[in-house]
């Protein structure tokens, strides 16, 4: 008998490619954006103001995706939102990564008393909501894009500590780990050199999971104006100001929604394929 | 040893709840240049600065400064907000049944989605619509909630606008009330029009929380059913002639259900998490969207009224949780 199950899920072996496919040519739309984008995504022109897409009645051409109330091009603002994006997911997510993978091999690997200090911060850390801990965070630093990426690390560094101090601990009950400690080598030494690269594939998928909640979170922030400044290009902010204008230019809303809707699904998607690859038992 | 294992808890409990004040002591009054600054309002005497000054200990060192504060927390005293010049405490208890209505009821329709997909599957496993429904779990687990939220706005807010996308019930209708708990009160008092209102507010945010969780329940219940499946006492309700309903229903779901439970008691505090950006998104009047207004004015001592109670509410359900799961888990309790 073909298990039918397993064709459906063949069929999306495809979402490798799909997902990366959107980030390069996100990533390319983001470098060249003053060149590509049609119009500059500042640019306030009242006479052009919520102009269609090109598919409607009362489009203009040279305005793809029409123009939301104050004439902006949408298009040009998506494009340009895009950098805010992965600028944000890149350098947050690296630091992120950074700094909490460190913390969960420390805790993972020399247990004792840095366990527990790195474990009971965890345990605080999961007490607050990571949204109202965002906003917390920037009410007190302000608004702008260094608050925006210093919040999501400071909030999310548990998402890597957790796992790879779980990894690390699950590595260091290992006989190969038990040989080089009578080999004689030294316990950093071992860390970096014998555990670490045994966590790199699995840090490597949380990295592109945590790219993807930093892109959301950027989102999210941008739209209750609590990122950078309202006039920016962001796609959070696009999508408040058309959350007010729905019923009179529904574009508005729905083009930045769809960029970030495939962004983030492309990021996950790209993380749960990476982890179906790495992941022996899946192998 | 159960007692002990409770007793541990407890104590780990209220170390992550002074860590949980020091944290957001830190955050609020020492990161900040002049708390005094933020906490008065507009057009303040000399006098006033002076009186804070002496009533906070500004003059006294950071840790006198920390343990007055938490004094004042303890007994209920989150401040006074700098917006409405009201006691924070009631602002927040006038909010948090909103919020807890709304975290509920998203939790109930996670639960009966995400059941009938774990039963669903299990009965046609092996088929297409096995796998269909794993890949729509795949894919509402890796869309947030914010998207969801949006997605449901433009389904049912504008191109078949069955449903009231901003709100928690119609204005008119709120002086009808005695109570906070609006959804319990016009049931309790039989008041179905009212609940109908409430319903056709609260529906789409609610599901918008759920989908995530149902899609994860979905996919761990319909693990362990399937492991079940295979179970001794299951093949022997089959080959008493019992139907694959039954078999599913009454046999292995009473067994397969354990794990299911804890992981949503983990789950509903992301749940509750996600209410903040929900909230705001469909304009309800609850203690996320009060959160956001709060920061767009700089209302620091109402954020951290906030933050303190969505912060004490994470801790305790997580505790219920675990006093739960140890009681009820066999192998913890004879261990």
């Amino acid at each position: 008998m073909v298990d039918a199950r397993g064709m459906v899920r063949r069929r999306l072996g495809l979402r490798l490619w799909l997902s990366g496919g959107w980030l390069v040519l996100l990533a390319l739309a983001a470098l060249l954006a003053p060149w590509i984008a049609p119009h500059n995504p500042l640019e306030q022109d009242l006479f052009t103001s919520r102009l269609p897409p090109f598919w409607m009645a009362g489009a203009e051409p040279g305005y793809w995706l029409g123009t939301d109330s104050l004439g902006r091009d949408v298009l040009s603002r998506i494009i340009h939102g895009a950098r805010v994006a992965l600028i944000v997911a890149l350098i947050a997510g690296t630091a992120t990564m950074l700094i909490g993978a460190t913390l969960g091999l420390i805790a993972g690997y020399y247990r004792g008393w840095a366990d527990m200090v790195i474990s009971r911060l965890i345990d605080i850390w999961m007490a607050f909501p990571p949204v109202l801990f965002a906003i917390l965070l920037i009410a007190v630093l302000g608004t702008g894009l260094t608050s925006v990426i210093i919040a999501i690390v400071v909030i999310d560094w548990t998402r890597f500590a957790r796992v790879v101090r779980a990894e690390a601990m699950a590595q260091g009950a290992m006989d190969y780990v038990a040989s080089a400690q009578v080999a004689g080598q030294r316990r950093l030494g071992i860390m970096l050199r014998e555990i670490l690269p045994n966590v790199l594939p699995t840090i490597g998928v949380l990295l592109t999971l945590e790219m993807g909640i930093a892109v959301i979170v950027e989102a999210i922030l941008s739209f209750v104006n609590l990122s950078i400044s309202s006039d920016d290009p962001t796609w959070g902010g696009m999508i408040a100001e058309g959350r007010t204008a729905l019923h009179r230019s529904w574009w508005v809303l729905v083009f930045p929604l769809i960029a970030l809707f495939l962004t983030v699904l492309s990021f996950s998607q790209l993380g749960e394929g990476l982890k179906d690859r790495f992941d022996p038992v899946l192998r | 040893m159960l007692a002990r294992r409770i007793l541990t808890r407890l104590l780990t409990t209220l170390v992550t709840l002074l860590g949980v004040s020091i944290v957001v002591f830190v955050v609020i009054r020492v990161v900040p240049g002049n708390p005094i600054a933020m906490m008065l309002p507009p057009g303040a005497t000399p006098a006033d600065i002076e009186r804070l000054n002496a009533l906070y200990g500004f003059d006294r060192s950071i840790l006198a400064q920390y343990f007055i504060w938490l004094g004042g927390v303890v007994q209920g005293d989150f401040g006074t907000s700098i917006q409405t010049r009201q006691p924070v405490l009631g602002l927040v208890l006038g909010r948090l049944p909103a919020t807890l209505e709304l975290a509920i009821m998203a939790l109930v329709i996670a639960v009966v989605i995400g059941g009938f997909l774990a039963l669903t599957g299990t009965r046609l496993r092996g088929t297409a619509t096995e796998g269909a429904i794993d890949v729509g779990n795949g894919m509402a687990l890796s869309v947030p909630v914010f998207l969801w939220g949006l997605v449901l706005i433009l389904l049912f807010g504008v191109l078949w606008p069955v449903f009231n996308i901003s709100g928690r019930i119609s204005p008119h209708l709120v002086q009808e009330f005695h109570t906070r708990f609006f959804l319990f009160e016009s049931v309790l008092r039989l008041r179905f029009d009212l609940w109908l209102d409430l319903m056709r507010h609260m529906l789409m945010p609610a599901l918008a929380l759920a989908i995530p969780l149902a899609a994860i329940i979905g996919q761990l219940l319909k693990q362990s059913l399937k492991e079940t499946m295979h179970l001794d006492y299951v093949t022997l309700a089959r080959t008493k002639g019992y139907g694959e309903n039954h078999v599913i229903v009454r046999e292995a779901l009473r067994n397969a259900i354990l794990p299911t439970l804890t992981l949503i008691g983990v789950q509903f505090t992301f749940l509750i998490g996600g209410t903040v950006i929900i909230e705001r998104l469909f304009s309800y009047e609850g203690l996320g969207n009060m959160a956001i207004d709060a920061v767009i004015n700089r209302d620091l001592p109402l954020i951290q009224g906030i933050v303190i109670i969505f912060a004490l509410l994470f801790t305790v359900i997580n505790l219920i949780v675990d006093m739960l799961y140890t009681v009820l888990n066999p192998r913890l309790r004879h261990g």
